[in-house]
């Protein structure tokens, strides 16, 4: 049978893209948790959080109802605390240095506890912050996307003038468009970004993309400051024969289309092979197995020990039914017709390590080879190296370099998160909008 | 197999664990239910003058999400008719003859009304009386309670009227509302009460409602003072057992304890303070009469460890060990340990040592985890780190004598040591 959509009822889609970690049901549960925390001083928890949110504090306002408290102690490290509790790797992150782990007991529920104090903030539409006096300063932020949005709150507290150039139709960059619909809904997503521009102050313009409707130039001339929150965009080709079949399909397009559309149309393969072990990989995987296919492979040149998701995701994709084979590396997309009928992989050994440290797959000379109809790479992104090498940024392979407070080669343009860091995890996006925030206020008064 | 068995002026209970003065001991079919579980006896709840209680009547404090640490209640004595009450602790006595049955009683403040009320419970067969000298709420508008209780010299005639007539043991209970419970204690004994228990309920305010400002509990808009008891009141109950114990004149009588006791082990500390039997209210309020099974097991467990026979093997065995602060020993000196390989990082011994007691502990930082180590020569051996850790035996106090010798502050003083130069 063909890539097709519609395999589905209504009720199992709606059952297979249910929240995967549903909230506590109650206060009373939520206290349960939050009771167990021990409060720890100096907490491991929070140097284990990119954006270092002040966990044993908003836990403990949690277990004296001041849920308001806790939600502003969440915000205030982190903007997008609300969808963080929902996408963030907390199992390497807070709950993974929780000091339970070292009791052999189950670590606080951290995220889930982070959702309970947000959930609840947006929902009544706490407004949590305020803005100081309009300081007549202008910043334009491209992208908006957790580092831009996450940028943009900070100055716009700080009585700056934001204005968010996009060039989705929503806000939310790759929490909106990348991310598995069982982790956050895209509805989710939107009130989120709502939520966030309620504060005031900041303008978000859809449909504009640098070096398309609107340059660097432009920007720098208009405002006093830019930040670049562009992300990553472009999937890795395998760059092997048979790429352009029918049925070879991205990940983030993938993942993009069950997001931005609605889950009966988006069609999928009886045999899909998925190639990659990021989280990407992982997302698209497990989503295409929930959306109807019948058979997923999870093809990955390495082995377990050094693939980049969590063993936590692993175990998502393996419970959804996934196969995984390790050590296998794509050399050749075959098909019939001009549509995918197998992926052939040379079988890989490791040997020496890499430049990452990681021992480096070798060809043993060995094939074998998976009939499959669709398949779908998720090799990691690539940079958009033309537009950042048009407009004088200094960079490697595509990535704008920048200072950690996120200045680049060019006074009064500052950059952070994917398309600095090559594609990390929202929260480190987030904090890297929230320290060129403050750069840029600095900047403006320097 | 120890032998659990008490008895308490002659009153034989087949365990030392009797119910308290209280709901759960106010009619047959509540007390039936406590002996087929395994009380060891009943303190009937409170016969007087017929009263009307009011709605609602109990508040709690919570604690960190542990419900009912400390409890309280508003409710009065007896609210059912006397002869119905008479008539049911005639028939528990007859279907539980080897259990205890204790009466409490608060009489109209006469002598006759005491005698009258005496007469018609000892004729029920009853195997002693409890004097509520201790109610803290409703009854001592009317003069009765704990206005008896407070007063030593009310307590002493009131007592005197009883013995007049009683002519099974009583034992009067005393009021915690006082600054000392000895001296009411001592006007009983020397009024000629048989035996003591202690202690009656706290006065208190548990809570207030932070969107009524009503505080606890509720009724109709309005709160009054209520008694406290519970876990939270058991090291108080215990203190004021210890100087019943410690007095020439009260300590020749035999003491019920009673507060916040909940398991075998709260039972076991009251013992070793003196405390014959124990009574229990909320623990079984909270959790009902099974309480009982572990309460049985664990006390016989425990005695079979130490090798006690009966309970008289250790009655009043740590009121020797209870001093004055003058008689300690400055000498003996001890420094916390931290067991690396136990210790979990969580930095709790560091910021309480650090914000509430001495700056002892030292921090090395890490990412995540830091390392904590203990500054010997400033630790003052004070238990807070060790208390506050959440590992079991990870801070352990070691022995570091300041001087072979034993050395009291008097002694100290006259050989003119040093004291802390910082």
């Amino acid at each position: 049978m063909p890539i097709k959509s519609n395999r589905l009822t209504a009720e199992q889609y709606e059952q297979n893209f249910s929240d995967i970690h549903p909230p506590f049901d109650s206060r009373e549960s939520a206290l349960v948790e939050a009771n167990r925390c021990l409060f720890c001083y100096d907490a491991p928890c929070i140097k284990s959080c990119p954006t270092e949110i002040n966990i044993p504090k908003f836990i403990k306002q949690i277990s004296t109802d001041n849920v308001k408290g806790a939600a502003h102690t969440i915000f205030v490290a982190n903007i997008m605390g609300a969808g963080c509790s929902r996408v963030c790797p907390v199992e390497k992150l807070c709950e993974g240095s929780c000091v339970y782990n070292l009791l052999e007991e189950p670590p606080i529920p951290i995220a889930r506890l982070q959702r309970y104090a947000t959930e609840q903030a947006m929902e009544k539409k706490w407004q949590l912050f305020s803005r100081k006096p309009a300081t007549g300063k202008k910043v334009a932020i491209v992208g908006a996307g957790p580092a831009g949005l996450s940028c943009a709150h900070v100055l716009s507290r700080e009585g700056v003038e934001v204005t968010i150039y996009e060039k989705e139709k929503k806000g939310g960059g790759l929490m909106t468009y990348g991310i598995a619909a069982y982790k956050v809904t895209p509805r989710f997503c939107e009130d989120e970004v709502n939520y966030i521009i309620s504060l005031g102050g900041i303008t978000i313009k859809y449909g504009q993309e640098l070096g398309n409707n609107i340059t660097l130039a432009e920007l720098k001339a208009q405002y006093d400051a830019v930040f670049l929150g562009f992300g990553v965009g472009l999937a890795r080709q395998l760059q092997i024969p048979g790429e352009e079949l029918e049925g070879v399909v991205d990940a983030i397009r993938f993942i993009y289309n069950i997001r931005a559309g609605v889950y009966e149309e988006v069609p999928v393969g009886d045999k899909v092979a998925v190639i990659g072990m990021g989280m990407t990989a992982i997302d698209a995987a497990t989503q295409a197995k929930r959306l109807g296919a019948k058979e997923v492979t999870l093809v990955y040149r390495r082995t377990q020990a050094e693939m980049p998701c969590t063993e936590a995701e692993l175990d998502l994709a393996k419970l959804d039914g996934c196969r995984i084979i390790w050590l296998a590396a794509p050399a050749m997309i075959k098909g019939e017709a001009g549509k995918v009928t197998q992926l052939v992989c040379n079988l890989m050994q490791l040997g020496d390590p890499d430049a990452s440290g990681r021992r480096m797959p070798v060809d043993t000379g060995e094939k074998f080879i998976l009939e499959v109809d669709m398949v779908i790479k998720a090799a990691g992104q690539i940079p958009f190296e033309e537009m950042v090498a048009a407009n004088q940024l200094q960079q490697m392979q595509g990535r704008i370099i920048a200072e950690k407070n996120g200045a680049t080669n060019i006074p009064g343009v500052f950059a952070g998160g994917d398309c600095v860091n090559g594609g990390k995890e929202v929260v480190d996006a987030v904090q890297a909008g929230k320290l060129a925030a403050h750069a840029i206020f600095d900047y403006l008064h320097s | 197999m120890a032998d659990i068995s008490a008895n308490f002026l002659g009153i034989q209970s087949p365990n030392p664990f009797w119910l308290a003065s209280a709901p759960p001991t106010d009619k047959k079919i509540n007390v039936l239910r406590a002996f087929e579980a395994g009380w060891g006896g009943v303190v009937w709840k409170t016969l007087g003058s017929q009263v009307k209680n009011v709605s609602s009547r109990y508040s709690a404090v919570n604690y960190n999400g542990t419900k009912v640490m400390g409890f309280n209640n508003i409710e009065l004595i007896s609210d059912r008719p006397l002869e119905l009450n008479l008539r049911e602790i005639k028939e528990c006595i007859k279907l539980f003859p080897d259990r205890a049955m204790i009466v409490s009683l608060m009489a109209d403040n006469t002598r006759e009304k005491w005698h009258e009320l005496i007469a018609q419970v000892e004729d029920t067969g009853a195997h002693g009386l409890e004097l509520n000298f201790g109610c803290p709420h409703g009854m001592t508008e009317r003069g009765m309670g704990a206005v008896v209780g407070q007063d030593p010299e009310i307590a002493r005639l009131v007592v005197e009227w009883v013995m007049e007539k009683a002519t099974i043991p009583v034992i009067t209970k005393l009021t915690p509302n006082v600054h000392s419970v000895v001296p009411t204690g001592k006007a009983s004994v020397e009024a000629g009460s048989n035996g003591l228990s202690l202690i009656n309920t706290i006065q208190s305010v548990t809570g207030i409602d932070l969107d009524t400002f009503v505080p606890n509990p509720y009724v109709a808009g309005k709160s009054v003072f209520g008694g406290y008891c519970g876990p939270a009141v058991k090291p108080i109950a215990l203190k004021m057992l210890a100087t019943i114990s410690q007095d020439p004149v009260t300590a020749k009588v035999p003491v019920s304890g009673i507060g916040g006791i909940s398991t075998w082990k709260d039972a076991v500390e009251f013992m070793l303070l003196g405390a014959t039997t124990v009574q229990v209210c909320t623990a079984a309020m909270k959790h009902g009469f099974r309480i009982v099974e572990d309460m049985c097991e664990g006390l016989n467990n425990w005695m079979d460890e130490k090798g006690f026979r009966t309970i008289n093997d250790f009655i009043g065995r740590s009121v020797p060990h209870l001093t004055q602060w003058e008689e300690l020993d400055i000498n003996y000196h001890i420094v916390a340990n931290i067991d690396q390989t136990k210790c979990i990082h969580c930095g709790l011994c560091y910021i309480a040592c650090e914000d509430g007691s001495h700056q002892a502990i030292n921090l090395q930082y890490g990412r995540p985890y830091n390392t904590y180590t203990i500054k010997e020569e400033e630790c003052v051996g004070c238990n807070l780190c060790k208390l506050i850790c959440p590992v079991d035996d990870c801070i352990t106090m070691v022995e570091q004598r300041k001087g072979p010798d034993y050395v009291n502050w008097k002694e100290f003083q006259q050989r003119g040591l040093p004291l802390n130069d910082h």
